[in-house]
């Protein structure tokens, strides 16, 4: 069952048709890779999946329920979570902070608790083991190096505990170690039942993790399959080298 | 530790209380009352521009119509001079704040420099209609509040000066709460990235316009008590765009966005000002030695001074831990996954 479905979407940008009819489904509890060369339209759909640009044309549905330009805190609320491609965490607050931006609440109790307390602090400090950045919870997130702050982005998107986490170039600028250990951590997340979508210009990275692949290529989606299928296909060689 | 702190904050609450009783000369308890007064003013507008980053120099608006409020409710009403107009000024507070409600619908719609022109636009709006409303204003003749004739002496001020004590304590109690909340939380995630905090389910909208409001009634509530102290109120005098400069000059000297950094710079700055202009009026020297001050605090303290020290105190914490336990703790405090050796990035001042 797909549980994240883009259908005929259309965007331009002035002249420039950024995503041209692209329909792409994402089935439940999958690792799917979203690959194309550089401007063929992945963060821009990403972008209107997550209702940070509206659509000119075409329907995003999540789980069945449309989401077509929904505001993002909608989105997020409903379970589905976004990183970006260049890292946007909140570089004056804490890491710990920083945990707990996304665990809002939006009741009336959520408007006098104070944000520290004791077991949305136990699932924060869960988190950040999780990503391993326990021991820098009181820094600011800004003194982060890179790779740090694209973890603590992840670990900060789950707090909420989504449905479904689109990555945007999660190993872009990362050094090989960090890439595996990243691997490592959306395989039992994966495992634990989360589905996610992956942009990502590492081709060994994304062969290796997702089980299943979509190439973009000019606005539209031009193939999808297993990695090896996608490998084999040549309007994909062709959209890579080409013509 | 805990325990000191607290001990620390009643002993300074019991100094402002006694301070009248103790100084009662009346030159004195006027400059405690302004800097009370603008301590309370800063405290209001930094929960709006201290915590959301969004610059404001139109709060004099607020102040201002706080002001005329109660000044047309006594009139209206005809309430005589005493402690009765006290009671009204937090009705003042609220009809400051209902009319922020839409000034800060629309002027949040727009960001950063944008946001700070429109702010400055819809404060002169507000300084126009006062001169010209003439029926409602009195336009430039202005209006006069009730005085209190059985107050005489040096006990005059005295009602003022624990009004004005109360208002702060209410403007502190909000920003700690603000400061401590998710919701608070929630606008120091807007002053960092507005879209990132949209994306992780902050209602950034209403969330800035409750701060808009919030802001606007506390210092609404100020210009109402500062215009029964003040006794007959004018377009500019109550429309001041010194006012707005002073609030926001006043929370960068104390540190933007901190709980206790606007009410030091207050009542640094403003008791300063007072006092150098009684002293040094005839000579217009106060002006120098005012700007004197200020460059001295940019050049030192270019954060401001709660986060400058704060930074200072953790440092020296870091560094007597490290003479303590030797150089395996740095190391062990500071471990990286996968080793990013990327320098340390500092982002620091405000979302301008």
């Amino acid at each position: 069952m797909s549980l994240l479905e883009a259908q005929g979407i259309s965007k331009s940008f002035g002249g420039i048709h950024a995503l041209d009819m692209c329909s792409i489904s994402v089935e439940q509890g999958s690792v799917t890779g979203l690959i194309g060369p550089n401007g063929s339209g992945k963060t821009t759909l990403f972008n209107v999946m997550t209702g940070y640009e509206r659509v000119d044309g075409g329907q995003v549905s999540f789980g069945g329920r449309p989401i077509t330009n929904a505001p993002p805190d909608k989105v997020f609320r409903l379970g589905l979570g976004r990183t970006f491609q260049l890292t946007r965490i909140f570089p004056r607050l804490t890491v710990m902070e920083n945990m707990h931006v996304a665990a809002q609440r939006t009741d009336l109790k959520g408007l006098f608790s104070r944000w520290s307390s004791t077991d949305e602090q136990k699932r924060a400090l869960d988190l950040l083991d999780f990503v391993g950045l326990t021991s820098l919870k009181n820094l600011p997130a800004g003194n982060l190096s890179y790779g740090q702050k694209k973890l603590l982005e992840f670990a900060f998107v789950l707090i909420a505990e989504p449905k479904v986490i689109l990555l945007d170039e999660p190993a872009g600028g990362v050094n090989p170690t960090m890439i595996n250990y990243l691997t490592e951590r959306i395989r039992t997340l994966n495992q634990r039942g989360v589905t996610f979508l992956i942009v990502e210009h590492n081709m060994e990275f994304v062969m290796g993790l997702c089980s299943k692949i979509m190439v973009m290529h000019r606005g539209t989606k031009i193939a999808e399959g297993a990695p090896a299928e996608v490998r084999a296909n040549p309007a994909v060689l062709e959209a890579y080298l080409g013509d | 530790m805990r325990i000191f702190k607290l001990v620390g904050l009643l002993v300074l609450l019991a100094l402002f209380i006694a301070f009248p009783q103790i100084f009662p000369n009346p030159a004195v308890t006027t400059i405690a009352i302004f800097a009370l007064m603008f301590a309370a003013a800063t405290t209001g507008w930094n929960i709006f521009s201290g915590y959301t980053g969004y610059i404001s120099l139109g709060h004099a608006a607020y102040f201002g119509l706080g002001a005329y409020a109660l000044a047309l409710i006594c009139q209206h009403w005809n309430i005589p001079g005493g402690y009765q107009p006290f009671l009204l000024v937090p009705v003042a507070g609220l009809a400051a704040a209902i009319i922020a409600i839409p000034l800060g619908w629309i002027s949040l719609r727009v960001r950063r420099h944008t946001f700070v022109v429109i702010t400055i636009a819809m404060f002169f709006i507000f300084q126009l209609l006062a001169y010209n409303l003439t029926s409602v204003t009195n336009g430039s003749i202005g209006l006069g509040l009730p005085i209190p004739i059985s107050w005489g002496g040096n006990f005059y001020n005295f009602p003022f000066y624990y009004v004005m004590l109360a208002i702060l304590l209410v403007a502190i109690a909000i920003s700690w709460w603000v400061r401590n909340s998710k919701y608070g939380l929630g606008l120091l995630a807007i002053r960092d990235d507005e879209d990132r905090a949209l994306g992780l389910g902050v209602k950034t909208g209403p969330s800035k316009l409750a701060a808009f409001v919030i802001s606007a009634f506390i210092v609404g509530m100020v210009g109402a008590v500062w215009g029964y102290y003040v006794e007959s109120i004018y377009p500019p005098s109550a429309f001041d765009a010194n006012f707005d400069v002073a609030l926001a000059l006043m929370a960068f000297l104390g540190g933007l966005g901190t709980i206790s950094g606007p009410i030091l710079g207050a009542l640094i700055l403003e008791s300063t000002q007072q006092y150098f202009t009684l002293q040094f009026v005839s000579s217009g020297y106060y002006l120098i030695a005012y700007g004197g001050l200020f460059l001295i605090v940019i050049l030192l303290l270019p954060r401001g001074i709660i986060p400058t020290l704060s930074g200072r105190w953790a440092k020296y914490q870091i560094t007597r831990q490290q003479g303590q336990q030797g150089r395996a703790t740095l190391v062990s405090v500071l471990p990286t996954p996968g080793g990013g050796a990327d320098s340390a990035e500092r982002k620091e001042g405000i979302n301008l």
